[in-house]
Order: structure tokens, then sequence, then C-alpha cells
């Protein structure tokens, strides 16, 4: 793994808070100069360590009708490729969310979401299991998300502290 | 039953000649007096607040609770539970390299605010002074004189970074001065102490034969150097009563939890009181105080390098706009000027806060020196900060445009 420096991990905590912080806003708040910050994330992007910037959205405000399930996936793995080959099948799908190569029960886990049941029902018996290699699926619909990369969705109170104190 | 309207009158009217003088006498606080302005407003960025906005690091909260499920639910020594503080004592000795013997140096409070009371109380006969640097924590003149003390002020200036000089000191010094209050990191000024500070204070200490009170409790939020306790400061240890706790560093306000360490003959008399008033600080906090100690030091750490960040942020802030800042150096609340304004601490605040919406104590409400400042807290998210300057920045520029 690649060793980043002091103020790049410190750039990266500061984005992965609130991306849309400014070059500006971030020299302020690390007492660095603007250029500094400015490299740090020209670098953190050409090194694909900053991937994208991107909105946290909880869908689940705006539209219920979407569905998620999390895919246990058994495969055999191919000769020489192992398990790239077929991960790399099914990450293409544009359904598919994340996929991820487990240790455990099964292989791959594989989050694909749909408009509905129907649709990500398809998708796993025409897509996903007719893949030469798959073994079995076992498909897992997610309820509710109660919190997803580090942010909890529930709407909580924000500050309770009185206006003025000691 | 008739009731006579008169006596009843007379009776309310009354009330107050039942009260103790000291307590009678004691002027409202001017933090209290600007809450209940602020109070009741609405869509308000606050700056007012001087406690952490970060919520009580999880695994502390959690020690609590299983605590609580495995049923610890009674009283603890008085001094407050032995493991406790013995991780006060280590603490501290790792920290700031002072050493308080666990066994008879060291009692768990409810809050920094029961230690400063214990140590007043513990000290003062009627008619004795004590010194406070100002611009001060507010408590330190009112318990003063409940225990029929005599606050005296001694004026710190922007020009000092609000440090405490010993050609200052030394003019209030009286045959009557006995206790000397220090605080530093400052609230509300953020001044901090370097050992080269402290030398010639405890020199005028020691020569005026002063036994001080060291309310540190911001010890841990110093930024760009190391706190220097005043304990550690040669000659200075039996002379010193520590006083600290965990609301500040841990984010532990609501908990009241705090201590106070001294010469065991100190902590005998101060124990004395603590027993009789409170018996021991509730079991809950202990705890949690204990596992905050064992295992929050990270946390602690990165809340620290928060505040930093934002101290940095409304320094800044406050140049951008034209208000004049001396760099706070500790705790997390910035001091600006707002003379160049023309207005009063007061008439600033009130206005910024009636027109801006954004609420900031007078620098008045904390005694002498305030006069022209505004205590700004930056205990508060890079955004509400970030909204609070633009405001001041629009409202400066209004007052200009009007005059
Ligand atoms: C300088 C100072 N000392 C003591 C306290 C009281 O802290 P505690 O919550 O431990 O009673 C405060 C709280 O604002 C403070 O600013």
């Amino acid at each position: 793994m690649k060793e980043l420096t002091e103020l790049k991990l410190k750039v990266l905590d500061l984005l992965n808070e609130d991306a849309r912080r400014s070059p500006t806003l971030l020299s302020t708040l690390l007492g660095v100069d603007v250029e500094e910050v400015k490299e740090a994330i020209a670098e953190l992007e050409a090194d694909h360590v900053i991937v994208k910037y991107a909105a946290v959205v909880n869908w689940s405000k705006i539209e219920d009708e979407t569905v998620t399930a999390l895919i246990e996936v058994q495969i055999t793995p191919e000769r020489g490729r192992g398990f790239e080959g077929i991960a790399e099948r099914i990450y293409l799908y544009p359904q598919v969310k994340s996929v991820y190569l487990m240790s455990g029960a099964y292989d791959l886990l594989v989050e694909v979401e749909g408009r509905n049941l129907r649709e990500v029902a398809n998708f796993v018996s025409e897509k996903l299991s007719t893949i030469d290699s798959v073994l079995s699926t076992k498909t897992n619909f997610i309820l509710k998300k109660y919190k997803q990369d580090g942010i909890i969705f529930e709407d909580r109170e924000e500050d309770n502290r009185l206006i003025v104190s000691p | 039953m008739i009731v006579n309207e008169d006596t009843k009158q007379q009776q309310v009217k009354s009330m107050s000649s039942y009260l103790a003088p000291s307590v009678r006498d004691i002027p409202p606080s001017g933090i209290r007096k600007f809450f209940d302005l602020a109070s009741g407003s609405k869509d308000i960025i606050t700056l007012g607040v001087g406690e952490p906005d970060f919520t009580t690091p999880w695994h502390v909260r959690e020690a609590c609770v299983y605590s609580l499920e495995r049923g610890m639910t009674a009283y603890t020594s008085n001094a407050g539970m032995t493991e406790l503080r013995e991780a006060i004592s280590q603490y501290l000795l790792d920290s700031f390299k002072v050493a308080y013997d666990p066994k008879d140096q060291i009692i768990v409070t409810i809050g920094g605010s029961e230690a400063i009371d214990l140590a007043l109380r513990a000290l003062i006969v009627p008619g004795d002074e004590v010194l406070i640097p100002e611009p001060s924590y507010v408590p330190y003149s009112p318990i003063t004189s409940i225990g029929g003390g005599v606050p005296v002020g001694i004026e710190t200036f922007a020009k000092d970074n609000f440090k405490l000089t010993a050609e200052s000191l030394e003019a209030k010094i009286t045959p009557k001065s006995k206790v000397l209050i220090l605080c530093y990191p400052s609230n509300p000024t953020g001044a901090t102490m370097s050992y080269e500070d402290w030398l010639p204070i405890a020199k005028v200490v020691e020569k005026h034969d002063l036994i001080v009170i060291s309310d540190e409790i911001y010890a841990e939020l110093t930024y760009n150097q190391k706190h220097v306790s005043f304990s550690s400061i040669p000659g200075m240890m039996d002379r010193t009563i520590m006083v600290s706790g965990f609301s500040k560093a841990f984010a532990m306000t609501g908990w009241r939890m705090g201590y106070v360490c001294a010469h065991p003959e100190l902590i005998a008399a101060m124990l004395k009181i603590h027993q009789y008033t409170v018996m021991c600080a509730p079991v809950m906090g202990q705890v949690a105080a204990l596992e905050a100690l064992r295992n929050g030091m990270e946390e602690k750490d990165r809340m620290v390098e928060s505040y930093n960040q934002r101290r940095r942020l409304i320094v800044q802030g406050f140049h951008d706009i034209g208000l004049e800042c001396h760099e706070p150096q500790g705790a997390f609340y910035a001091f600006p000027s707002i003379g160049s304004t023309g207005l009063s601490s007061e008439e600033f605040a009130q206005r910024l806060l009636l027109e801006a919406r954004v609420a900031a104590v007078p620098g008045t409400a904390f005694g002498s020196g305030g006069e022209g400042f505004l205590r700004c807290s930056y205990a508060t998210s890079v955004a509400q900060l970030t909204e609070a300057l633009d405001r001041m920045g629009n409202f400066l520029h209004k007052l200009k445009t009007e005059s």
C-alpha cells in the first residue's frame, strides 16, 4: 500500500467529510499554503486515491421503489485468472453497484440495484446464475438502510447545546 | 379561607431579607443575561457555547451503559474510585510531569466546578483577597464572594496576548492577598502561559506567600505548544491546588466529572467539605471517566486536531472581515477586538444577535479588560463557522455604511 504524507491524509479526511470544501478553505483549516493543498489533491486524483467526488444520497427519502440486494455467489475459479475474469463479467453490468471477493462461505458479494423485486430477480436468474462458473447464488434483499459509508441516515437532532453557556 | 392580601404581599417582599447578603448581592451573570436575550430567537448561529460540539465518544458511553447493566449503582469512596484516582495520577504524570499520589492527593469531584468551590471554601476566611486575572471565567469572583472573600481583578491586555505579568500581579498584592486563581489555557481569551512566562509569576507567588488555584481544565486543548502545568514549576507543587476535569478534553460536559489535586493536608480539608455536601461524585460518571483515560486518547487527539483547524478558520476569518484578533493558543475561544466599530461590547453583541443572528458573548461578561472584545467559541461545525463569519462580515459592512 502507498504511504501518504500527513498532509494528504488530512486532506482526505476533510474531503471525505465534505467533498465541496475548496482548496482555500482546506489551506486555512490545515494552516498550509493553498498551492500545497492543490498539489496534494492533484496527486491524489492522479493516483486514483480520490476516485470521484460524489454526494451520499439517501434515496429512500425520494423514491421507495428501488430495491437493493446483496447476493452471495459461489464460483469455480478459472485456471490462470482465478476470480478476476468472472468478477469482471459481473461488475460490468450497470445494475451491479459493487462486487467484493470474500473469505468464508461464498466467494463474491454482489450488490445489485433494480427498480423493483422482479428486475433484480430477473437479473439473478438470467444473467448471474447462467454464467458458467457460477455454482450457486443466494439473494438477500435490503429492507432498510440505517447507515452507509459511515453516515447514519436517521434524521437526528443536530445541536442541542444552550445558545450561550460558560 | 380569607387571605389577607396585605400580609401576602409583605411576606413576598421580605423574602430577600432572609437571604445571605453574600448571595443576594451577587449580580446576575453576563452570560446568563445574554442567554435570556438569545433564547427564543430562531435561526441563530451560536458562537456562545463553552462546550465541545462533539458527543462523548461512543466507547465511553458504552462503558457506562455496560456498568449499569452489571449493577454498578452504589456510592464510591468519598474521594472517588481508587482505579480512577490511580488513572488520573498516571495521566498527570505522563502528560504534564506532575506527581500526585492517588491515595491522599486527589479527589474526584462533580466537575471542575465543584473542585473550584472546594478549593475556595477550604481556603478563604472573610476578608481574604483573591487575585483573579481578568477577563476571567465567570464563577471565580462570585464563588469568592459567597465565601466572604474579596475578589480582586488583575487586568490583562491584548498586547500581552492576555498573559498575566509579574508586574501587574505584584501591583495588586496587599497584606490581605491570599489566593491567586490561574486559568490557562484561558476561558475566555484562549491565552496560554509557557514555562518562561511562569517563572517570574512563581517568584511573586513565593515572595508574597500566596496559594494558587490553577484551573487547568483546558490543558489538553493547546495548539503549537504543550501545556505547562503550574505545579510543575520549581517550588510551586505544594502551593498549588490543581483543578481539572473531563468536560472539555473528552467532550463530557454533561457527565459532571472533574478532579482536584493538592498537598495531602489541603486535600484532607477539601475532602471534609466534599463528603458532607455530595458524598462522592456519581459512579456512572466515574466509570465513564476511567474509560476515557484508559482508551480515549486517540479520540481526544482527533478532537483537538479538529479544534485546531477551526481555530485557524476563525482567526483567518476575523482577519478577512477586518476584526483584529490575537492568536488564541489554547481552549476553544477566540477573543477578537470590536473596538474599531466604536460600539461597546454589549451593544455590539446585542446588535450582532438581533441583526445578524449570530450569538457571541460580550467581553464585559468576564470582568475588567473585557470591554471592546467579544468571546467567540469555535467549537462548532466548519459550515456554521463559515456562515457565522459571513454574517459578521455583512454586519460590519452595514455598521460602516451606517456611520
Ligand atoms: C475555565 C473553566 N473552568 C471550569 C469549568 C467547569 O467545568 P466542569 O464542567 O468540569 O465543571 C469551565 C467550563 O466552562 C471553564 O471554562
